[in-house]
């Protein structure tokens, strides 16, 4: 058995190339430990067979030097992608038994690359949340915990069920998708690289969809050259998806290293007064300090905005979802529970078939919708997120990347904020001007708090420059001190 | 919007005085495209269930509209054929409601910004006047698909075919007033789509479909609440609800109640309308801009290509017929009805008498056609045929009856009209001398005729009428009329 927790993407493209070990070996490998990590609860859907049969392939190919960029690399899938003949749920009831007979652009690609699903990971129901306890088939935990309490904490939403398992070593890298944070809240929560690429650079076909004008996908990884080694596969133009971007493409793992002295990073001030724990606020001290080592200059920057930003997104974000999740009334697939009439089978259906919290968003963004109030909530928020897309203009204008905390506090524990809408949303309250603005950013695992679990930091950088995350991102991993290994109390 | 026009069109008696009738149009006409509006299935009508589906149109999780340039360039040319402004920025729109047959839960619409804004159509009524009629907009959006209530008693069953085709929505501007002018604004509206072939006007097919909003006040007054007819679909039927629901309405108001603005339904079977839904019931839709689609921005170039493409549209040509050809308002009308009639016409008569060219079509030839129920393009008798006849008459080979004779030939036999004339001895007798040997034969066969003719000058027709028998129709009437007068010295 190969020591997985010491294997990233980078480490295992190498050692298959070089012979270290097979793709078979190292499949292998994954589905000893996921078996033996069942209490995490990560994985919704496992490809076992599939993946073994795949393997073999990769390590056929790979004797032949005929191998292709990503081959024999195992990776875990949100089970929001779909994919084809395997199936998807979104971790709802309504999808349970769900098997699309198409597979989504972004896995499409990253299968065509080399890469093996090895199995579906949990989310929040429809990712909607930011603690992985509404899925339908139960909370994910965090492989992290304190070191002076035993209680499980989640690990973020809602790609939680990627986060952990990249954390846990259930697989090397993941797929993620992020509408107000749901790649770099639960990467923060569990020391994991999380990257939200520039709304447009990735394609959301085959994606199920929680809300269009912010969902998008990126990777879950153990380092930062990892997710731009990621982004190089998952990005491009997909004529299927109008909403992406013709800007171009590159290898982003090239821009990693080189200096940035004489670089400018900005700290928007205002976010001090947001309600964040002093560990973290401690560690952006530290992480400022790190660039400033780096030659990097800091500048103060304004975001007035930003202050705006939950309540433009809580409303947006459901109100797209109300209509993005019309399609599962149980007529043509998904569950059903028959009712005498029409609006009987609706009511009935979408009742058992739906979570406490997607009922919530749908109720919300239905209502923000709805005449005589869309004026007042839909179209203001339109408005305060065109403000909010200004203030991050005005301040790139004099800076190459902005550095906030990713989330005001480290995970909380399961069930801790379940019964409070209101605080559970508030843990957004870092992340989402990102997707309002439709920026790249990234989480960088930047230390520990005073009870051992990960803190993470957050780069933001002008659309389409994921390569100055990257450049960015680097220094911080260069620069902190501690390690990001959960230690595998789990494990049968 | 104030209605200036203080002198009512036309008017319906009530026991209380006049009543004048306000209609508004909505016209939905299927976009003529290969593809649906955001999908890549088939559009064309027919096929068997759920033949033309993809995963989009049957809203498949994690699906994407992308918008079918083609739909883009037929809504524009319809808004260029209606003399409409042509807006450079336009937004889908959902439309959200629940039904089966809708399977995003929503319908892609435009609300806010149409694609196509404020134009007119010129209508020309039967007593030869014409009227204008706003358009106030045209969209795009999608159909949805069709529910089948009465295959099964236990279940109802959906095809999705038509899921997604694009449709036009053509909103007019309060302009009518009676269902005649409502019937000849939704014809010439057709033949102005069929022109322009951005929809084949198929109402059978549901290709097109209106819905109607009619109200009722006293000449002069604001106008008065409105009821919405649903889904009309043919043209009789449009003035038949109109008819119905005006008289309805000043009914209703004369005995005292008010009009409550409601969605009603026509009924084929009754020839009556009845209430759908109420103002109350009605839906909120909860529009808001697709978020899966960006804004649609047009440039220039791309609008002065499509104008390119627009051919002559009926009113230009009624107009150049006119006056190119010196035909009555009538006979035009009648030719640029269908652009087939016209290009057949144009055909006919090049170098030949437009008058005879315009008889011959609109007389024997359309009623042949109708007879057969043959479509003009597939007419047996072609426009080259059809012009030699009229030549053949013009020569004086044919007289006019004979000429009939050859046309039912023609007809049968798709037969130039030379051949048939050549192959049934059919040409006219022009030949003096033998018209004079069959007048003698006649006059002399006849005496007491001969003398009663002295006295009566008028029944020359007579002896006329039998030398053409004589003839088998072929002597030249002319001719014959000519000789008898000679002979009988009158």
């Amino acid at each position: 058995m190969l020591d997985l927790k010491k294997l990233d993407l980078v480490t295992i493209r190498n050692s298959l190339r070089k012979g270290d070990f097979t793709s078979e070996e190292l499949v292998g490998s994954y589905i000893d430990r996921i078996n033996n990590s069942k209490k995490l609860n990560t994985y919704n859907t496992l490809n076992i067979e599939n993946a073994i049969n795949l393997a073999k392939e990769s390590d056929k190919r790979i004797l032949k030097k005929n191998y292709r960029p990503m081959e024999g690399i195992p990776i875990g899938i949100k089970d929001l992608f779909c994919t084809k003949g395997v199936k998807t749920t979104a971790s709802s009831k309504m999808l349970e038994n769900f098997t699309p007979t198409y597979e989504s652009t972004i896995t499409e690609k990253l299968f065509y690359q080399g890469m093996i699903l090895i199995g579906k990971l949990s989310n929040d129901e429809f990712a909607m949340g930011s603690s992985n306890e509404t899925s339908y088939l139960g909370p994910v935990l965090n492989p992290w915990k304190k070191e002076t309490s035993d209680q499980y904490l989640v690990p973020g939403g809602s790609s939680g069920g990627s986060a952990a398992a990249v954390s846990a070593s259930l697989c090397p890298v993941a797929t993620a998708t992020d509408t107000g944070g749901s790649i770099r809240q639960p990467a923060s929560f569990t020391g994991t690289v999380g990257l939200k690429p520039t709304y447009g650079r990735c394609s959301r076909w085959g994606i199920v969809a929680f809300a269009s004008s912010l969902d998008q996908a990126g990777p879950i990884t153990k380092t930062v050259a990892d997710s731009a080694a990621m982004l190089t596969h998952m990005a491009g133009y997909d004529e299927k998806d109008s909403t992406s971007s013709t800007a171009k493409n590159e290898n982003y793992e090239e821009a990693i290293g080189g200096s940035l002295k004489g670089k400018t990073i900005g700290i928007p001030h205002e976010f001090e007064r947001l309600d964040i724990s002093l560990d973290i606020q401690n560690n952006w001290e530290s992480a400022i300090q790190w660039y400033k080592d780096a030659g990097v200059n800091i500048k103060s920057i304004k975001l007035p905005h930003s202050k705006y930003a939950l309540p433009a997104y809580y409303i947006i974000a459901p109100a797209e979802a109300s209509s993005n999740l019309a399609r599962y009334d149980g007529v043509k697939y998904g569950s059903r529970v028959e009712g005498e009439v029409l609006d009987d089978l609706y009511k009935k259906t979408r009742g058992a078939g739906f979570g406490e919290e997607v009922k919530r968003r749908i109720m919300m963004g239905t209502y923000v919708l709805s005449a005589g109030y869309y004026d007042a909530y839909y179209l203001k928020a339109q408005k305060v997120r065109r403000l909010i897309h200004q203030d991050f203009v005005d301040a790139f204008g004099s800076v190459d990347a902005i550095l906030t905390p990713t989330t005001p506090t480290t995970a909380f524990e399961i069930g801790e904020n379940v019964s409070d809408p209101l605080k559970m949303y508030s843990n957004d309250i870092l992340t989402v001007p990102v997707n309002l603005a439709g920026l790249p950013a990234i989480s960088i695992p930047s230390g520990l708090d005073k009870d051992g679990i990960p803190m993470g930091m957050q780069l933001i950088t002008k659309h389409f420059d994921e390569n100055s995350l990257f450049q960015f991102g680097s220094i911080i991993e260069m620069s902190r001190s501690d390690m990001f290994q959960p230690k595998d109390w789990w494990m049968n | 919007m104030v209605n200036d026009i203080k002198v009512a069109r036309y008017t319906l008696e009530g026991q209380s005085g006049l009543w004048e009738t306000v209609i508004g149009i909505e016209v939905h006409a299927q976009v003529t495209s290969e593809s649906k509006l955001f999908s890549g299935a088939s559009a064309s009508y027919g096929g068997s269930p759920m033949s033309h589906v993809s995963l989009v149109d049957a809203a498949m999780p994690g699906m994407l509209p992308v918008i079918n340039q083609q739909c883009v360039r037929q809504a524009i040319k319809t808004g260029l054929g209606l003399k409409a402004q042509i807006n450079k920025f336009s937004v889908f729109d959902r439309k959200n409601y629940f039904y089966p047959d809708l399977p995003q839960g929503y319908q892609i619409s435009q609300f806010k910004y149409p694609i196509v804004g404020e134009g007119e159509v010129r209508v020309t009524l039967k007593d030869n006047s014409d009227i204008r009629v706003g358009i106030e907009r045209l969209h795009l959006e999608q159909d949805a698909g069709k529910s089948f209530h009465d295959i099964d008693p236990e279940s109802s069953y959906i095809d999705l075919n038509r899921s997604g085709v694009a449709l036009m929505e053509i909103v007019t501007k309060p302009d009518l007033r009676s269902a005649d002018e409502a019937k000849a604004f939704v014809t010439k509206l057709r033949t102005i789509l069929r022109y322009l072939e951005t929809c084949d006007g198929n109402m059978e097919e549901g290709s097109l479909r209106a819905d109607i909003n009619v109200s009722v006040r006293k000449p002069g007054d604001e106008l008065g609440t409105r009821c919405e007819i649903k889904n009309v679909n043919s043209i009789k039927f449009i003035g038949m609800a109109i008819d119905y629901e005006s008289r309805r309405q000043i009914d209703e108001i004369e005995n005292g109640n008010k009009i409550i603005q409601e969605t009603r339904l026509f009924d084929v079977s009754n020839g009556k309308t009845r209430s759908m839904r109420s103002k109350e019931e009605a839906h909120d839709y909860r529009y808001f801009p697709d978020p899966d689609l960006l804004p649609l921005n047009l440039d220039d170039n791309f609008i002065s290509e499509i104008a390119k493409e627009i051919p002559e549209l009926p009113d230009e040509k009624k107009d150049r017929f006119l006056r190119n050809y010196g035909l009555s308002s009538y006979d035009a009308d009648i030719l640029v009805s269908d652009k087939k009639y016209a290009e057949y016409f144009e055909k006919v008569t090049v170098g030949r008498d437009p008058k005879i060219s315009v008889n011959w079509i609109t007389g024997e030839l359309f009623s042949a056609l109708k007879r057969l129920s043959i479509d003009i393009t597939n007419s047996p008798v072609s426009c080259d045929n059809l012009g030699e006849l009229i030549d053949l008459i013009s020569e004086g080979t044919l007289s006019g009856r004979l000429a009939k004779d050859v046309f039912e030939i023609m007809l049968e036999t798709q037969k130039n009209p030379r051949i048939i004339v050549k192959e049934e001895n059919l040409s006219q007798i022009t030949d003096e001398g033998s018209i004079e040997k069959i007048v003698d034969k006649i006059l002399g066969e006849n005496p007491d005729k001969v003398s009663e003719v002295r006295e009566k000058p008028k029944m020359i027709g007579w002896f006329v009428g039998q030398v053409m028998k004589e003839s088998q129709g072929k002597a030249n009437p002319s001719s014959v009329n000519e000789i008898i007068q000679k002979k009988l010295g009158l």
